[in-house]
């Protein structure tokens, strides 16, 4: 009776305990968004989303520029990222015992810890310094090296989720290896890269470091690659370390675009990985 | 290629002697010679040597791990695919030997159809499923004639009054019997010569088992079958031939209901009699 009584007091807390931990886990986030949408909020307007940056001084202006600066800047990298990333996944998943392979997957994993701020001077180098110019494009190569290993390695995993007997069944009708793959493997797997894919993208739209020397920033409205381009986190980064109370009520404002960008990147993930998988199941 | 000198002795070539109450020996469709296997170090396969009939069922049986698995998936060369194996010996096919340098692995596998333990349905309707081999093989010249043969296939596979009104929705929300019968389906598509069914009832109820031997029953017509099963009345119900296979070895190979009633190895008598296995 009494180790009967004993146990159940002990499972409820370590059920407590574990509630407590995701409670606790959560705080932060809640606290971010609660602040980021307090501080925000009042800010956006219109002008926000219509204008560029009023001169320093001047009250209103908004960061049109710095919005569609993020999502080009992040949208070049996707383009040099995605598909470097799927095929070496494929690769890795495929030829997963060879040396090359386990290479790829260290290089990957080394890449992914590789500081920013690094990825930023790299692709200073890479991108900038040979055209003497700070460009989108250079910007975008820096994001596009963060968002490889993300990539790379989430096509990895999922392909390898995907079971053996579907490859044979594929190949016992005649398909060759490479048939086999793109046909039923990658299918079958796409939902989750698809995931992984928006992830990575949010993920790296939010960073700063690697666009300070890249991208730069620009006052005005452009959509030109081979320019300086504002983008948003560094746009909320020169407005909060700005002593203007008016930048600073604009950065909260920005973060708060930031935020929601990254947040329907990942909840439009979420949504789609579960159609598709519905669809795939046919239920 | 070079055989090694196996501890236990090499099994005759072994064929059914040819009995007057004996119906006549179906030709040889494959022919196996000496035939080693290896994973790695380990050798899974020792010195099988068997000839097995057009046109007929040749079941395999045996306990788990005695090879018969491995043994017919050297039948297509789907043991290619793992890394760290290795054969030895020939497995000639209308007389030609399939592990010669110069064959075409994806050629093969057309004409050896493969159905597997567990069913494998692509991820796809229905209909794209039995279309895959088609289209991968250029079978179909315009969408009637494709239509017309996964109509086809899906009739010899009993399946179509099943599927028929629902050929575009996801072959995943089928039962497990009718997912295994779209894959039958599947591999009959693209016309093999030979079907090779690995325990392809293995994972389904008594009444779906019922409708895979009906059906292997009568693609024997058409096709060269030969199957893996660990169920001996299965064995017994479905097929023509049987091989016995222990540790690797093949012990016995000769007409079903002989081996079953008159084992001549006392191997055999004890696992047909259910004393080990």
């Amino acid at each position: 009776m009494m180790r009967d009584r004993r146990r159940r007091v002990v499972s409820h807390a370590i059920v407590l305990l574990c509630g407590a931990a995701v409670v606790f886990a959560l705080i932060p986030l809640a606290l971010v968004l609660f602040y980021v949408v307090s501080q925000g909020i009042g800010s956006l307007n219109r002008e926000f989303f219509t204008h560029t940056p009023a001169p320093p001084g001047e009250l209103g202006g908004g960061m049109a520029n710095a919005i569609v600066g993020s999502l080009l800047v992040t949208g070049i990298g996707a383009v040099f990222a995605i598909p470097v990333g799927l095929l070496a996944g494929i690769y890795a998943a495929e030829y997963s015992g060879t040396r090359l392979a386990s290479s790829v997957r260290f290089a990957a994993d080394t890449l992914n810890g590789v500081p920013s701020i690094v990825i930023g001077v790299f692709a200073y180098g890479l991108a900038v310094l040979p055209f003497h110019r700070f460009s989108a494009l250079a910007g975008g190569v820096a994001l596009g090296v963060m968002m490889l290993p993300l990539i790379m390695r989430t096509t990895e995993e999922l392909l390898k989720l995907v079971p053996t007997t579907l490859r044979e069944g594929a190949l016992a009708l005649g398909a060759t290896r490479a048939r086999a793959v793109f046909s039923v493997v990658v299918p079958a797997a796409l939902p989750g890269i698809l995931t992984g894919i928006l992830l990575a993208f949010a993920r790296v739209a939010g960073e700063t470091a690697p666009l300070l020397f890249t991208a730069l920033n620009n006052q005005y409205f452009s959509t030109d690659v081979r320019q300086p381009i504002s983008t948003l986190t560094v746009q909320v980064f020169n407005y909060a370390i700005s002593p203007y109370a008016d930048w600073h009520r604009q950065a909260w404002a920005g973060a708060l675009v930031l935020v929601t960008i990254v947040l329907t990147c990942s909840l439009v993930a979420r949504f789609a990985t579960a159609r598709l998988e519905r669809m795939h199941r046919g239920a | 290629m070079s055989v090694d000198v196996p501890a236990v002795p090499r099994t005759p070539a072994l064929r059914v002697p040819a009995g007057p109450s004996r119906q006549a020996e179906p030709p040889t469709k494959i022919a196996v010679r000496d035939l080693n296997f290896y994973y790695g170090a380990k050798r899974a396969l020792d010195a099988i040597s068997v000839d097995l009939g057009a046109n007929i069922v040749t079941a395999f049986i045996g306990p788990s791990g005695c090879g018969k698995s491995t043994f017919l998936r050297t039948l297509n060369r789907m043991n290619d695919i793992i890394a760290g194996t290795r054969v030895e010996g020939e497995v000639l096919i209308d007389g030609r030997n399939i592990y010669a340098p110069a064959t075409d692995v994806v050629a093969l596998r057309r004409r050896v159809g493969m159905v597997f333990q567990k069913s494998n349905p692509f991820p796809k309707s229905i209909f794209e499923n039995v279309a895959y081999g088609l289209r991968l093989n250029g079978m179909a010249r315009g969408r009637a004639e494709l239509h017309g043969r996964v109509e086809e296939s899906l009739r010899a596979a009993a399946i179509w009054d099943e599927v028929k009104d629902r050929l575009h929705e996801s072959a995943l929300a089928l039962s497990g019997g009718q997912q295994q019968r779209l894959c039958i389906a599947r591999a009959l598509a693209i016309k093999p010569e030979i079907l090779l069914m690995d325990e392809p009832a293995s994972a389904l109820d008594p009444i779906a088992t019922q409708r895979i031997e009906e059906l292997v029953y009568h693609l024997k017509r058409d096709y060269t079958i030969v199957i893996v099963t660990h169920n001996m009345q299965q064995a017994a119900r479905v097929s023509d031939r049987t091989a016995f296979f222990w540790l690797g070895r093949l012990v016995e190979y000769g007409a079903t209901d002989r081996l079953f009633t008159n084992p001549r190895e006392k191997l055999t008598e004890d696992y047909v009699t259910g004393r080990f296995g």
